[in-house]
């Protein structure tokens, strides 16, 4: 698989922390550990350690960003069209580093993980985390490394929000910031489908309060607040674009209920095929940490926020994403602006909607590209 | 938008910006290491001759998602895609030294909220727009009858930006108007080889260009 602009055959790494009695102490209060986070890394980290940056995922993201893990594996790693060699982030150039957030099922600790304590799968009876522990969990892994500064830490959705608080929290660890498609508060509306999402799992019979593990697993209810959620990554033109009112393997409607449109399959499809690589109880826990992220309400305002950043930052925004919409890319940009943050923003014409972070794009990679050289150059 | 531009190569970076004449004028007048920002900045070309000849803390504001990209590719780090038509609200009274605006106030759709803007936000500000009071205006007019296409304004009349075309002698009342102070006109005229000369005698008819620089008449209120 030694194709060009592929990093290859890739393989995840475990960092484990945190042990008893050295707990991390959550920002609910309570404590965990240990902490196990999974994580790939592809280039080279050079001697003056000053090529490393830092991918964040998303809601269903996990460690594996780039390349394949075998020489048979189809389905290359999640942001697989812009790190590579010769991509926007040059792993010819760059140290790129992708670890699995806390709460997840990707290889990081989360409810599916074994407590220590019990022998049995945490359900639960796991923490809340939120977007800060995933960070603070996260500068784990870069001190571990050895990494004192990081280049750039970039990511979309909630891969932006977790840029947002890299450089709330650890302003002098990161010298160039991309938060793509996100927002320093989570909406109304967001958290609404969220919600939504989660009810459809916790009221499949299979759920029982989470602690399904070793029986059926509630794939009802995970599928359908995939089917939502996946609504709500696409605009209404793409969807129109993509399906229209065409039918799924048949000329005339079938009067019944079982599939008619394209769409209806194609929902089915990414429902049940996120069933097979997720846990349900990571999509409370991850949804969850989304919800209560709001810098604004941790800090008293998004300047108060901002007040000590020292990274400079492209933010980016898609202007047919209505989950993330431009104007709350435009309130980081104002914040950043007020407190005399560098800040390139733009919103990029697309009708791809929320999604269009994870397809190819060459305004983003470019912008990425161009921002990352240019950074990299001016060290001031 | 007209005039004639010429390639500059910054000594130290080695990069190649097209500039204006009277974005070189303009250059000119701007103190080193004062913080500047550039409504409708293009392509970056002025910000980043500023950012290399005077040191300066650049920022520019772009409605084009093209231009920003080519900003971003010339190394401008402070752009900002947006609107000069919905103002300048993130930005702090008297927070920049310079607010320059050139070949752009003409195209807005108000243009007195955004001078009144710019005076609010910069201790100075720098305006630079076609004169349309120029004798090839008004001959064209005059004479044939139809509306002008020169140099500096090359387009048909159905498909230009230039909604609100001015003249110096108007953008001097609307200046007043707006509560601002004239410090210095600077009208121009096109010379051979790409340069311009200021005008001094009858501006208002043989400058077709001019660079008011201007500040706030009195303090902002509110």
């Amino acid at each position: 698989m030694e194709e060009a602009g592929s990093v290859g055959i890739v393989e995840t790494k475990y960092l484990t922390f945190a042990e008893p009695p050295s707990e991390l102490v959550l920002e609910c209060g309570r404590p965990l550990g240990p902490i196990t986070l999974a994580y790939e890394t592809y280039g080279e980290l050079n001697a003056a350690k000053d090529n490393a940056i830092l991918i964040v995922h998303a809601l269903s993201g996990d460690a594996h960003a780039a390349g394949y893990h075998h020489s048979g594996d189809k389905q290359p790693g999640w942001w697989d069209i812009m790190i590579g060699p010769g991509k926007a982030f040059d792993t010819r150039k760059h140290f790129v580093i992708c670890s699995n957030v806390i709460g997840g099922c990707q290889g990081s600790t989360g409810p599916s993980s074994i407590n220590p304590q019990t022998g049995r799968p945490y359900g639960l009876s796991f923490p809340i985390v939120t977007v800060r522990d995933w960070v603070n969990t996260q500068k784990v892994l870069i001190d571990h490394l050895g990494i004192e500064q990081l280049l750039c830490v970039a990511g979309g959705s909630s891969g932006g929000m977790q840029v947002l608080q890299w450089v709330v929290t650890y302003p002098d660890r990161v010298r160039l910031a991309i938060p793509i498609a996100t927002t320093s508060k989570l909406s109304a509306q967001a958290i609404a489908f969220d919600e939504v999402g989660r009810q459809a799992i916790q009221s499949d019979p299979n759920w029982r309060e989470g602690d399904y593990y070793g029986k059926t697993v509630p794939r009802r209810g995970l599928a359908i607040a995939r089917m939502i959620g996946h609504i709500t990554y696409l605009s209404e033109r793409s969807m129109h674009q993509k399906f229209g009112r065409k039918l799924q393997d048949k000329t005339a409607y079938g009067y019944n209920f079982l599939t008619d449109f394209q769409v209806e399959s194609y929902l089915r499809y990414k429902g049940d095929h996120f069933v097979k690589r997720f846990d349900a109880n990571s999509y409370l826990y991850i949804t969850k940490a989304m919800d209560y992220f709001d810098l604004t309400q941790s800090y008293g305002s998004l300047e108060k926020a901002f007040a000590g950043v020292q990274a400079k930052f492209l933010v980016i925004s898609f202007s047919s994403d209505w989950l993330f919409p431009t104007y709350q890319s435009k309130e980081i940009v104002s914040a950043l602006r007020r407190v005399h943050a560098y800040v390139i923003f733009t919103e990029i014409q697309t009708d791809y909607g929320h999604d269009a972070f994870l397809l190819e794009s060459e305004q983003l990679s470019s912008l990425i590209t161009n921002f990352l050289s240019h950074g990299w150059n001016q060290k001031s | 938008m007209g005039g004639i531009t010429e390639e500059i190569r910054l000594d130290e970076t080695g990069t190649v910006v097209r500039l204006t004449s009277e974005h070189q004028l303009i250059i000119g007048l701007i103190e080193e290491g004062a913080r500047v920002m550039d409504l409708g900045c293009g392509e970056g070309d002025l910000l980043l001759a500023l950012k290399v000849l005077k040191k300066v803390r650049a920022e520019g504001i772009e409605l084009s998602e093209a231009c920003i990209q080519a900003c971003v590719a010339k190394g401008v780090l402070s752009v900002h895609h947006g609107d000069l038509d919905e103002g300048l609200a993130d930005y702090p009274d008297k927070s920049v030294d310079y607010v320059i605006s050139t070949n752009t106030i003409q195209v807005l759709h108000r243009p007195m909220v955004l001078i009144r803007e710019m005076a609010r936000v910069g201790k100075r500000c720098i305006v630079s727009f076609p004169n349309f009071a120029h004798w090839l205006v008004r001959l064209q007019l005059l004479l044939k009858g139809r509306m002008p296409k020169t140099e500096k304004l090359p387009y048909e009349w159905y498909e230009t930006f230039n909604i609100h075309l001015t003249t110096i002698t108007d953008f001097r009342g609307f200046c007043r108007k707006a509560g601002l102070r004239v410090l210095r006109e600077i009208p121009l005229r096109a010379a051979s080889s790409g340069t311009c000369t200021e005008v001094k005698f009858l501006p208002n008819l043989r400058a077709d260009t001019a660079i008011f620089i201007l500040e706030a008449a009195k303090p902002p209120t509110g």
